[in-house]
C-alpha cells in the first residue's frame, strides 16, 4: 500500500484540461519535487490532492483511504504552504497557534509546540509582530510554520520559494529537509525551479499541459530521463 | 448669541431634568446599537458566508432597509403595541423599552448590511486557507469576524449615529413623556416649538457632545486596528 496514490485526475475548467488522467503513487516519507512550467497543472493537482478542488474524474487515496470523496476528514494530517500566503490579523503567534487551536491542543502544549517552531524557522524575535508588517519572506516562512506545527503526515508546498531571497529559500530549504529526515514528513513541492528540485528533492514528476510526462528518483530524472520533453526541460530548450 | 450664552449656562448648572433626558438618551440608544449589532452581525454574516437561493434579493432587501424612515418605524411599532395591537398586551407603548425596539429595528439593518459588505469583501483565499488549516466552523466565523472588525465598526458608528440623532420613532412610541421617555431629539424639538430657544440649543450641544464623544471612541477603536493592518 502506497502512502499517497493518485489514481487517473482529470480536470478542466471552461472545457481547457488542467489535468489529463494523472497516476502516481509515492511512498511514505518522500521528498518529491514537481516541475514543470507555468500552466501545467501542478498547482491544480496539489489543490486537489488537499480537497480545495474536486477533480473531475479520478480518485486519490492517502494510507490507502480514498479521501477525494470527503478530504475535510483526513486534512488534518495534511499541511499546505500557498505560494501567496494570506496571514491573519494578529501577532506571528497566533498566526501559528491558530491551526492548533483549531486541533483544540492545551494552551502549555501550544505555547512549546509553537515558539519551538518558530525557533527553528527562526522568527522567534518577531513573535509577537503584527503578522501583516512582515516581508514576503518573512510571511512564507510564518506560513511554513503553522502548516508543520501540527506534524502532518503529508505537507504540500505550491512555490513555496518564489520570489524570495537566499536567505529565506535557505530557511525555507533547510526546514523542509529537517522535518522531511527527522519527522518523516512526506513533501509534495511544486517549483518551476529545477534546481531547487535537484537540491532537495529524492523523487521528481515533470507535468506539461497537465499531464504528467515522467516521474523518477532524482538521478535518473536529471542524468536519464527517459522522455524527450523531459529533456528538454532540464536542458532549458523548452520554450514556454 | 444671547441664546447661545444661556445655553451654556443650563449646560453647567447640573440641571436635574437635562441630566435624566441625557440619560435616558445614552441608555436607549446604545442598547438599541447593541441589540441591532447583537442580530444584524451574526445574521450579516451568515448572509455573507452561505450560498442560498434569493441572497441577492435578501442583500438588496437589507441594504434598502439601511434607509428606513424613522417615521414608519414608529408606525408600525405604535401599531403592534398600542392597545388594539399584537403586542398590546405587553403594555409597552409610552415607555423607554418601546423606544429601544424602534431604535433596534432602525439599526439591525445598518448593522447587517454593512457586515455582509465587510465580509464578502475578505479575500477568498483567506476561507481557503481556515479550509486548508481545519478550521472548525465556530473559529472560521471567530477569525472571519476578526479580519473584518474595521467595517464592523464602521457599522457601529453608523447605527450609533442613526439611533442618537432619531427623532421620528422614538417620538411616536415613547410620547415625550417628561422624567420617562423624553430623550434629547424630542426634548429639543419641543423646546424649539414652545419658543425655549436656549434650552434647545443646550441640549442640542449634549446631543453633538455624545454622538462625537462615542464615535471618537469607535474610531479610535478602528484607526487602530487599521495601522495595525497597514504599518
Amino acid at each position: 500500500m502506497s502512502f499517497l496514490e493518485c489514481r487517473s485526475i482529470s480536470k478542466s475548467y471552461d472545457g481547457k484540461h488542467a489535468l489529463r488522467d494523472v497516476s502516481f503513487r509515492i511512498e511514505g516519507g518522500d521528498l518529491l519535487s514537481v516541475v514543470g512550467p507555468s500552466g501545467s497543472g501542478k498547482t491544480t493537482l496539489l489543490r486537489i490532492i488537499d480537497g480545495l478542488e474536486k477533480a473531475d474524474s479520478g480518485e486519490v487515496f492517502l494510507k490507502g483511504k480514498k479521501i477525494s470523496d470527503a478530504p475535510f476528514l483526513h486534512r488534518k494530517i495534511i499541511g499546505m504552504v500557498f505560494q501567496n500566503p494570506v496571514l491573519f490579523n494578529t501577532t506571528v503567534f497566533n498566526n501559528v497557534a491558530y491551526s492548533l487551536r483549531f486541533r483544540r491542543e492545551k494552551d502549555e502544549t501550544i505555547r512549546k509546540k509553537v515558539d519551538e517552531m518558530l525557533r527553528l524557522l527562526r522568527l522567534y524575535d518577531l513573535r509577537d509582530r503584527r503578522a501583516l508588517t512582515l516581508s514576503g519572506g518573512e510571511a512564507q516562512r510564518v506560513a511554513l510554520a503553522r502548516a508543520l506545527v501540527y506534524d502532518p503526515d503529508l505537507l504540500l508546498l505550491d512555490e513555496p520559494t518564489a520570489n524570495l531571497d537566499p536567505y529565506n529559500v535557505s530557511i525555507i530549504e533547510e526546514t523542509l529537509q529537517k522535518s522531511n529526515r527527522e519527522r518523516g514528513t512526506t513533501v509534495i513541492m511544486v517549483t518551476h525551479n529545477i534546481f531547487q528540485a535537484k537540491r532537495l528533492a529524492r523523487n521528481v514528476a515533470f507535468m506539461l499541459e497537465g499531464e504528467l510526462v515522467e516521474i523518477a528518483d532524482s538521478a535518473t530524472f536529471f542524468e536519464s530521463p527517459k522522455d524527450p520533453r523531459t529533456l528538454s526541460f532540464i536542458r532549458g530548450e523548452m520554450v514556454y | 448669541m444671547e441664546g447661545f450664552v444661556r445655553a451654556l449656562q443650563i449646560l453647567f448648572s447640573g440641571d436635574h431634568e437635562i441630566l435624566g433626558i441625557t440619560l435616558l438618551s445614552l441608555r436607549v440608544s446604545l442598547t438599541a446599537t447593541l441589540l441591532g449589532a447583537a442580530f444584524g452581525i451574526p445574521i450579516g454574516f451568515l448572509v455573507a458566508r452561505r450560498d442560498f437561493h434569493g441572497k441577492s434579493v435578501v442583500t438588496t432587501t437589507i441594504n434598502t432597509l439601511m434607509g428606513l424612515p424613522p417615521v414608519v418605524v414608529g408606525l408600525v411599532v405604535y401599531l403592534f403595541l398600542s392597545a388594539s395591537g399584537p403586542l398590546g398586551f405587553l403594555r409597552l407603548l409610552y415607555t423607554p423599552e418601546a423606544m429601544i425596539i424602534a431604535q433596534m429595528i432602525l439599526t439591525f439593518p445598518i448593522v447587517c448590511g454593512i457586515t455582509i459588505s465587510s465580509v464578502l469583501s475578505l479575500s477568498p483565499k483567506l476561507k481557503e486557507t481556515l479550509v486548508s488549516l481545519s478550521a472548525p466552523s465556530s473559529w472560521e466565523a471567530r477569525v472571519l469576524l476578526n479580519e473584518s472588525r474595521l467595517g464592523l465598526i464602521t457599522a457601529l458608528i453608523a447605527a450609533f449615529g442613526a439611533a442618537i440623532s432619531e427623532v421620528g420613532a422614538i417620538m411616536m412610541v415613547g410620547g415625550n413623556l417628561l422624567g420617562y421617555t423624553r430623550a434629547l431629539t424630542t426634548a429639543i424639538m419641543l423646546y424649539t416649538n414652545m419658543g425655549e430657544f436656549a434650552t434647545a440649543i443646550a441640549l442640542g450641544i449634549i446631543l453633538l457632545l455624545i454622538a462625537f464623544g462615542v464615535n471618537l471612541f469607535l474610531t479610535y477603536l478602528q484607526m487602530r486596528s487599521r495601522i495595525k493592518r497597514t504599518t
